[in-house]
């Protein structure tokens, strides 16, 4: 059965290549990308709405596109990207209102997939070795981008306990690296130096970005409901991932490191969010067996996920920046879409 | 940006040809690792190196003697439990170190959160196989990788405890012990210890001093009153002689949900008189604390 998708934040990286994934499977019959800026990547057929971050007219589109999925990628898992007002709008008012317009009398939404994260799990001594999907936190949040996510799924789950009929897939990822996307913790990868807790070398599972993207085409495909953890498998110390990026660990004191790196914060040389202290204390592990036993299959291991991320790295340092070649203009996208001149693709 | 656009035309293309599902098992995923620690923070390496500068400190100055060790299984996920003595334990690195080089296959160490929160102590203790005393965690190493995993039922309370009370042993917890054999469906075999309690008795116990230090107990040591701040570390030369007790099975299924409260606190507690009828053999055997 032909499908017509939503995707939101298309403008953001997730999105943008969530809708060219899903624009290679003629099976997703329309695709609409929701974004407040301008999309960065070329879309070929799917249509672009600027909408602002609260999504205000979205229950006006899906109703007026009558889509039946809606992947849900605009959630933001880094506090250094936003501002933390603008974290909290998003996180929680854009998914509030997205589930509003979602579970409205009529509407033909009947799967609704959100991209989480496991910073839900939080990172504490106290903590299992290994999350699954039903394990507790050990402590109640202490960072404002984990709050904003525990708020978040917290409307997820009660919208998929308010609305029986409407397939709901929540995925939690583990950190996320790749050839392209950038982090907090990509960015400090990058450098020469790199932050560390003295004493401290935590286990850090990574999953690779294209996994991200399969899976949540995966899920989407499939109609798989229920929450699942996305990791590649295995997990390594956090030196072992500084020395396969070459970089050199810096120790910071374990009393107040997030104090002591501050001005180097300010001066953009680290980047150290809230959200990484603990991560770098006592890691995290992903139970990742509910997805892989539905049939999911990874293309990257933990350590694979940072050799990919590393390849990539050294590629750029060693080419240089590739010259821009594609600028979003809206008149320009709607001609190709819209005017009976156009007869074939624009790329031929 | 250009090379995403081809890599996305790339995919579009291959896609076309290759049949989009590729058979799990013909895949080998590269896994680029450079160290050889596993899930739990142990490294093999790690334990072989710590291994070679124990075994001195194990047969020359412990002089450990085993009686039964053919009981603990060569495979297969087992809850080894002992008495836990001496206010810097010896007892848990003997018998880690004891079973590893006489079976060859790892043991795990569970122990209080406390460890994972102290830097470097924490990251080297992970290193050498301890593991934090999580009932999660020892569920998954008894039930689904199948392996050794030790526990002291007394936690804290038995090394802490004053060199009066030697061999007397303090109270098994909740029978957390118990239900985890239970629900991993692992025996649980318990190892009897003389020795630990005279390698660093426990004269005096600053617990106001412990609180503030955050830190579970703060003894003041025969050692450290003979040999200053090296009695910190330096343990005396008591003779350890160690016995392996019949494995205790229950008869329960595994994976319940929750285990009869007086069934495990029964089993809990029979386990703990077995022990400790065990101790008094043995220190009735006993001639010498330093020649066994």
């Amino acid at each position: 059965m032909a499908r017509r998708v939503l995707v939101t934040g298309a403008d953001t990286f997730w999105g943008g290549r969530m809708v060219q994934a899903l624009e290679a499977d003629p099976e997703f019959e329309v695709i609409l990308g929701l974004g407040l800026r301008n999309p960065s990547v070329q879309f070929e057929r799917a249509e672009f709405v600027r909408t602002d971050q609260t999504y205000s007219i979205l229950s006006r589109i899906v109703t007026a596109t009558q889509v039946d999925t809606i992947i849900h990628t605009f959630m933001v898992v880094d506090s250094t990207l936003v501002a933390r007002r603008a974290l909290h709008e998003i996180n929680v008012i854009g998914t509030l209102n997205l589930l509003a317009a979602a579970g409205a009398s009529g509407s033909p939404v009947r799967h609704v997939v959100v991209k989480s994260s496991s910073l839900v799990y939080g990172s504490s001594p106290e903590d299992p070795n290994t999350f699954s999907e039903t394990s507790m936190r050990s402590h109640p949040p202490r960072t404002a981008v984990e709050r904003s996510l525990i708020d978040a799924e917290g409307l997820v789950h009660d919208f998929a306990v308010d609305n029986p009929g409407t397939t709901v897939t929540l995925l939690r990822f583990a950190n996320v690296l790749g050839t392209d996307i950038v982090t907090s913790i990509s960015k400090n990868l990058s450098r020469p130096v790199c932050p560390s807790i003295f004493g401290y070398d935590p286990l850090l599972q990574f999953v690779e970005e294209d996994d991200v993207v399969r899976a949540l085409e995966f899920v989407t495909r499939e109609r798989l409901p229920g929450v699942f953890n996305l990791a590649g498998a295995g997990r390594l110390p956090w030196s072992e991932v500084a020395s396969i990026c070459g970089t050199k660990l810096v120790p910071l004191p374990p009393l107040h490191p997030r104090r002591t790196i501050s001005p180097l914060v300010t001066l953009g040389i680290f980047e150290f969010p809230p959200e990484l202290e603990d991560l770098l204390r006592y890691g995290r592990g992903l139970d990742t067996t509910k997805l892989t036993s539905a049939g999911f299959e990874y293309r990257y291991t933990s350590a694979g996920a940072v050799g990919s991320y590393i390849r990539a790295v050294r590629l750029r340092r060693g080419a240089g920046r590739p010259p821009t070649s594609y600028i979003y203009e809206h008149d320009v996208e709607q001609f190709f879409r819209h005017s009976s001149s156009v007869v074939g693709s624009p790329d031929g | 940006m250009p090379e995403r656009k081809q890599v996305a035309t790339r995919a579009r293309a291959t896609t076309d040809i290759v049949p989009l599902r590729i058979p799990a098992d013909s895949v080998e995923l590269e896994d680029p690792r450079l160290s050889d620690v596993d899930e739990w923070g142990r490294s093999e390496h790690m334990r072989a190196l710590l291994r070679q500068l124990y075994e001195p400190v194990y047969s020359k100055w412990f002089r450990v003697e085993w009686e039964g060790l053919e009981k603990i299984p060569r495979e297969g996920g087992a809850l080894l439990v002992a008495n836990h003595a001496g206010a810097v334990p010896s007892d848990a690195p003997v018998i880690m170190h004891g079973i590893e080089r006489e079976l060859g296959r790892p043991v795990y160490g569970l122990a209080d959160y406390f460890f994972r929160r102290a830097p470097v102590l924490g990251t080297m203790w992970a290193r050498t196989g301890g593991v934090s005393a999580n009932p999660d965690n020892a569920y998954r190493l008894l039930h689904e990788q199948h392996q050794l995993a030790l526990v002291f039922p007394e936690g804290t309370k038995g090394p802490s405890k004053s060199y009066t009370d030697r061999y007397q042993l303090r109270r098994f917890g909740r029978g957390g012990f118990v239900e985890i054999a239970m629900r991993a469906g692992a025996p649980v075999i318990p190892i009897a210890v003389v020795g630990s309690e005279e390698t660093m008795p426990v004269i005096l116990r600053l617990p106001r001093l412990a609180r503030a230090m955050g830190i579970p107990y703060f003894p003041i040591t025969a050692n450290f009153l003979m040999l200053g701040l090296a009695g910190a570390v330096v343990p005396f030369p008591a003779k350890f002689k160690l016995r392996v007790l019949d494995p205790v099975r229950f008869d329960v299924p595994p994976n319940q949900e929750r285990y009869s409260r007086s069934r495990v606190m029964d089993e809990a507690e029979r386990i703990r008189n077995d022990l400790q009828e065990t101790l008094y053999d043995m220190l009735r055997e006993r001639r010498s604390v330093w020649f066994g």
